[in-house]
């Protein structure tokens, strides 16, 4: 997922037809035009709650703006550092309204949601205060439903025309830019209207390359999770000391659990996936041993990875990088018998059954 | 009988046969026995693959075949193009394999499939095998034995897992379907178990989650209305941390919802057993069983 900051949203809303407020991207005082009015300076960063944290002010002239920025550019947000900031017109707000299109697993379409009550996180608006409707992707947004959703906010026949448009600029984000969420919250109600004070795009990993202008950043991820991430690895790290590496993303899972349940502390989630080549299996030790030093614990269930295929990654990676941590191999499915006899030759041990493997990872880790 | 696929001879085709995957699946499910007829890659008519003809597109394919099920091996830029050809040229049956197709295309391809009448496996997902009729995907062919336990899954090498350990232990299975790990899937968990309920075949019913979404919750309802069959769980992802995706683009928890928990917590109120480790599932099932 990549999640567009605020002003390159606010860009995209105004290609899109929803109005913003004027504003002027700054990075440098130098970038700080004199005014003399009420404007809001803040700071773009990829996490939530920055006003909280002071990365909004109020400001109302070169100068404040300037002391404002250099506080902020103070400020650690979540281990990131405003570099940019978003000047723009401060607005007299009579009313914070919600408002956003993305997927509905359950209906399989996409749903508008809005509520009266924005500028809060929507997961804590009571059910009966939020507009929910599915959009069906082949008609697209219906004139009623426009109707329908004013209504619901208690609009203007005015106001009711700007959010006819808001949703079918925002709807129109979400499908053409195939975002997972095309957010305004809030969607300010002031003197001049509706505007969008602020933005929240997220596009979805597995429609990038329909997106070349859309730049890939990640954020929210350690150092172990990006370098997997930029290797086409999936990877997660948790908290423990056993390291798992897995073959497929249910039975990674299955592993984690079952090392948890047994009193164990796994160290990561990583699905080595489909692979016939020893290769990636040798990438894929590698990286575990930057989480563990204790014991590996390596789960493979053969059928487009075969257990001879990872049999071989595992006995050059183990004469490569001889690592500190203890080895525990268990592989069924294809070309099972090869898989151990070559381990066995390298004196390494292999096990069928699951649940006797997790036993031994976690009495090991427990040694 | 069985579900989805039930027609002993049915014939298939693969899209994509000349990929790797592709040529590779191609022979493992004809050594199956699969009636694997022929396969479409667009300009490599004409020649073929240990044997199965190739076609330009899936209009020859199904001209000179009588094809009526495809098997999706097409990279995920070019795979809903290729699943649309399929339905327009009147295959009925679609199993889609890729991964990292956008939801945004499934949401879309799904809707079309429904309005034509076809159906769809997957995507991102290990296919479907109904024990001693076909196997249509990439599921390795010795761990299914005849037997009277329908299966359906959101994961692929878990599914092995837990399919090995009901053959191994004296059970067996009349369909496999491994519904994807996407967020929008052809064929939901929640049809997948009605249909498991309208099968004579199959006597009891294993239904493998995962967290994310709420499949698993919706599912659970409808066993608890609809389904007299005995039905067993397995949920994967327990220790899994919020926000995060779990390999799978469905298998995330956000906020408070799609945990391992409430879909636990959801089958337990629907009466259904829930394994906390896929040995337990055969134990269980012969439990379940017994008691009927």
């Amino acid at each position: 997922m990549v999640d567009l900051l605020e002003y390159e949203g606010k860009s995209i809303f105004k290609e899109y037809g929803i109005p913003v407020p004027e504003f002027a991207v700054v990075s440098d005082e130098k970038d700080i035009p004199d005014f003399n009015e009420k404007m809001v300076i803040k700071a773009q960063v990829p996490t939530g709650g920055r006003g909280k944290r002071g990365g909004v002010r109020i400001v109302n002239n070169r100068e404040e703006a300037i002391k404002a920025m250099k506080e902020i550019k103070n400020i650690d947000f979540d281990g990131y550092r405003a570099e940019k900031f978003i000047l723009e017109k401060a607005y007299n707000i009579r009313k914070e309204l919600y408002i956003s299109v993305t997927l509905d697993r359950s209906a399989e379409m996409p749903v508008v949601l809005a509520s009266a009550e924005g500028g809060v996180d929507i997961n804590s608006v009571p059910q009966e205060k939020i507009y929910k409707k599915p959009i069906n992707p082949f008609v697209g947004v219906t004139e009623y439903s426009k109707r329908e959703l004013s209504k619901f906010l208690n609009l203007t026949a005015e106001q009711a025309q700007e959010m006819g448009k808001i949703l079918s600029g925002l709807y129109n984000i979400y499908d053409r830019l195939d975002a997972s969420l095309a957010e305004i919250n809030p969607l300010g109600l002031t003197d001049n209207g509706l505007i969008a004070l602020d933005s929240k795009i997220t596009v979805e990993d597995d429609a990038l390359f329909r997106h070349k202008d859309i730049p890939i950043r990640y954020f929210g991820l350690d150092e172990i999770e990006l370098e997997a991430k930029k290797k086409g690895l999936s990877f997660v790290k948790l908290e423990g000391d056993i390291g798992i590496i897995a073959n497929g993303a249910g039975l990674n899972m299955a592993t984690i659990d079952l090392i948890a349940q047994a009193g164990g502390k796994p160290a990561n989630f990583f699905d080595l996936g489909g692979t016939d080549d020893p290769e990636k299996v040798i990438q894929a030790i590698e990286l575990a041993s930057k989480v563990t030093n204790k014991v590996l614990f390596i789960n493979i269930f053969g059928g487009v990875t075969r257990c001879d295929t990872v049999a071989r990654g595992v006995v050059q990676a183990i004469n490569e990088l001889k690592p500190k941590f203890k080895l525990v191999v268990r592989i069924r499915g294809a070309n099972e018998e090869e898989g151990r006899k070559i381990l066995l030759e390298n004196k390494i041990e292999s096990m069928l059954n699951l649940d006797e493997a997790v036993e031994r990872v976690v009495k090991l880790a427990g040694e | 009988m069985a579900i989805i696929v039930t027609e002993k001879g049915l014939p298939v085709i693969v899209q994509g046969i000349t990929g790797h995957q592709g040529s590779f699946h191609a022979s493992q499910m004809k050594a199956f026995g699969t009636n694997i007829v022929g396969g479409v890659t667009p300009g490599k008519g004409g020649t073929n693959i240990n044997g199965i003809p190739v076609f330009d597109s899936v209009k020859d394919a199904v001209k000179e075949t009588g094809a009526k099920a495809s098997v999706v091996f097409v990279p995920a830029p070019y795979a809903p193009d290729a699943v649309i050809e399929a339905i327009d040229s009147g295959i009925k049956i679609i199993v889609i394999i890729t991964e990292h197709i956008p939801f945004h295309d499934m949401t879309k391809l799904k809707l079309y499939a429904k309005l034509m009448g076809a159906k769809l496996v997957g995507p991102n997902g290990p296919g479907i095998t109904s024990v001693g009729i076909a196997k249509l995907g990439i599921m390795p062919n010795s761990i299914f034995k005849p037997g009277p336990i329908g299966v359906v899954s959101r994961s692929g090498t878990l599914t092995y897992e837990i399919v090995n350990t009901i053959s191994e232990a004296g059970l067996g299975e009349t369909t496999v379907i491994g519904i994807g790990g996407d967020q929008v899937v052809g064929t939901t968990m929640q049809e997948a178990v009605r249909m498991f309920q309208q099968d004579e075949s199959t006597k009891a019913i294993v239904v493998v989650g995962e967290i994310g979404g709420t499949a698993e919750e919706e599912t659970a309802e409808i066993i608890r209305k609809e389904v007299s069959k005995p039905v067993i769980a397995f949920i994967a992802g327990r220790y899994a941390p919020p926000g995060k995706r779990m390999g799978h683009a469905g298998a995330i928890i956000t906020g408070n919802k799609g945990t391992a928990q409430s879909k636990i917590n959801a089958f337990q109120e629907a009466g259904v057993k829930v394994a906390s480790r896929p040995s337990e599932i055969p134990v269980l099932i012969r439990q379940k069983l017994q008691s009927l």
